[in-house]
């Protein structure tokens, strides 16, 4: 138990993170729970799916003044399911991209359930490639099951769109600051998360795939996939040791979805500092220290040493708690 | 052509073959042939009678591609760990230990300098034998190695992928081996560095979603599989109608995501002749 904390500690300090407040109530959070059950990680899944759970729209409603939702990709068509415009966060214009679903079962299915076409990816690359130019900084919320699994997505470059979202991202002299604020859905969502922050709520879930999906492949059988949830531990604590998210944003107590506004001005907070921390550092320094990042992340033993995400060495056989 | 005996007499008297029983390896998938050993290695895994490829194994693939005695294997020794302490059926170090016994490979990528047909180069080659060409940790630093490599001697990355996508039993960590891949690829671009991708059967999910479909140049085998949702899994949520070449390289070269088909007889000199392109040199 204390182990983890202070593998947390050292872990925030090397991706020099800060974020009032959220420190202290994950401690707290550590201290009432040893090691989660397979239910509590269950839990976090329910929670990050939930029906009421504030989506994209509902924080943009909330934190940004004067947004301007922009729309197509410029070449094929609009994608709804992936929100783009420009805003206002504490007096600067910044661009916002981010996945949304719907509410109700007509607006789920215009929103195609939060699960973007290509299309949808390259209007975020045009939305990057604006912020760019304009010196915006990039504010991406990642909310959806995955990227969009149909005939007409494969044939119009899914995979390809996905991985030039990413290369374009990792191209970019701007700030980007990424919150997974529900469901962080394997490509899908990591082709609008390449980011110099990640940050990701207490209550949202990232992972490569989904719990559904690898209880199909892995135990033959979706139904098992409570099992699969607790192996591949995609709650924000997890994530967060793994070195994979830089800090989590705190969610009112209960959930987001019990107080929207709480959840925005938690949210708020976190996308504020986060970019105060970033204003200052030169934009090839930026990049370069977003694609460093990015190449440290892995866990694996080489015959002589064995380095893990944190970069720090550990036992050739780890046997981590 | 190596001639087909009819060989049906023999198997009057055997079980019926269930449908679990896998077809033998050397048995081609598309018209039913069977081969030895020799006679594919010979015929670089092509079936001779119908053109299908057979998927290659890394040694192999590099022996194919590579002048003799030119290639220098890199990083090994890299082995993957188990971060989650991740159990389903089985624990994760149990199928890895399973995957080296069988394949004789670390992991499901080799990575190398060599040079094809006498332009020097750096390889990063996927070895689907290896629990599906899964992209974890290991193939992840072993493809941003190669870059690297490539970058540092000046020459251009040939990548070879063969990929069921990343690797579940690393969760978060193996997704997090696409932005590390791509990371790579844009700095060995920044460098002035080329990278040739040719994607194989099967080429798809987290990997032809990152590093495979950055190459200044894509080529895919004939009917090799590329595709982000594979036809099984797209029929299971959309209930569409797949067309019937739904996914593969005939139809992505279409769509325009490809910049060729080259069969694998051809490949040595197409990418010899792309390798002196990119560096400029004389034929």
């Amino acid at each position: 138990m204390r182990d983890r904390l202070s593998r947390l500690k050292s872990l925030r300090l090397l991706r020099g993170a800060s974020i009032s407040g959220e420190m202290s109530r994950l401690e707290r959070q550590l201290e009432k729970t040893s090691e989660p059950t397979d239910m509590e990680i269950w839990q976090h899944v329910e929670l990050a799916r939930h029906d009421e759970r504030p989506y994209t729209l509902d924080y943009i409603e909330r934190i940004f003044e004067d947004f301007i939702e922009l729309h197509g990709d410029r070449s094929r068509a609009e994608d709804p399911a992936m929100v783009v415009g420009l805003g206002r966060l504490n007096g600067r214009t910044v661009a916002l991209i981010g996945q949304q679903k719907g509410r109700d079962t007509k607006e789920r299915i215009r929103r195609n359930y939060g699960m973007a076409y290509p299309e949808g990816y390259r209007k975020a690359m045009r939305t990057m490639d604006l912020a760019e130019r304009h010196r915006f900084p990039i504010i991406s919320l990642v909310d959806t099951p995955g990227a969009f699994p149909g005939v007409a997505a494969e044939q119009h470059g899914q995979g390809g769109a996905i991985a030039r979202s990413q290369s374009l991202m990792s191209r970019l002299t701007v700030p980007i600051v990424a919150c997974i604020i529900g469901e962080g859905g394997s490509g899908g969502a990591i082709a609008i998360a390449l980011a110099d922050r990640v940050l990701m709520q207490e209550n949202a879930m990232y992972s490569v795939i989904s719990p559904e999906g690898c209880a199909a492949i892995l135990w033959r059988d979706g139904g098992e996939k409570v099992k699969a949830a607790a192996a591949l531990k995609p709650d924000a604590v997890h994530t967060l040791e793994l070195g994979v998210i830089d800090a989590i944003v705190p969610e009112p107590e209960g959930g987001a979805h019990t107080n929207w506004d709480e959840a925005a001005r938690l949210l708020s907070e976190a996308l504020q500092s986060s970019l105060e921390d970033l204003s200052s550092i030169p934009g090839e320094e930026l990049r370069r220290r977003r694609r460093d990042r990015f190449r440290t992340l892995g866990v694996y033993a080489s015959s002589t040493t064995s380095t893990d995400s944190t970069g720090l060495s550990t036992e050739p056989s780890p046997t981590r708690k | 052509m190596a001639e087909r005996i009819d060989i049906s007499i023999e198997h009057r008297n055997l079980p019926e073959p269930s449908k679990n029983d896998k077809p033998h390896p050397n048995t081609c998938p598309e018209c039913g042939s069977h081969y030895r050993d020799d006679e594919l290695a010979e015929n670089l895994w092509v079936c001779p009678h119908c053109n299908h490829h057979f998927r290659v194994r890394a040694k192999d693939r590099i022996a194919q591609l590579a002048d003799e005695g030119t290639f220098k294997e890199e990083a090994a020794d890299l082995r993957s760990e188990d971060p989650l302490t991740f159990f389903d059926m089985r624990p994760y170090t149990e199928r890895l230990v399973e995957a080296e016994q069988e394949t004789g490979q670390g992991d499901a990528m080799v990575i190398g300098s060599g040079a094809i047909e006498r332009v020097r180069c750096e390889l990063a080659v996927m070895d689907f034998a290896f629990m599906g060409g899964s992209m974890g940790s290991v193939v992840g630093e072993k493809f941003a190695r190669a870059c690297e490599s490539a970058a540092e001697q000046g020459v251009p990355l040939v990548s070879v992928t063969s990929s069921g996508g990343a690797r579940m039993q690393e969760g978060i960590l193996s997704l997090m081996q696409l932005p590390k891949t791509v990371c790579a690829v844009e700095d060995l671009k920044d460098s002035g560095g080329a990278m040739i991708s040719v994607m194989a059967h099967p080429t798809t999910a987290g990997v032809l979603a990152s590093f495979a479909s950055l190459g200044d140049v894509i080529v895919a085998e004939p009917g090799a599989l590329l595709a982000f949702t594979g036809p099984r899994v797209v029929q299971q949520t959309t209930r569409e109608k797949l067309p019937d070449d739904f996914g593969l390289a005939e139809s992505n070269v279409r769509f325009g995501h490809l910049d060729a088909i080259v069969g694998r007889r051809d490949l040595r000199p197409y990418v010899g002749r792309l390798l002196r392109l990119f560096s400029n040199h004389g034929a």
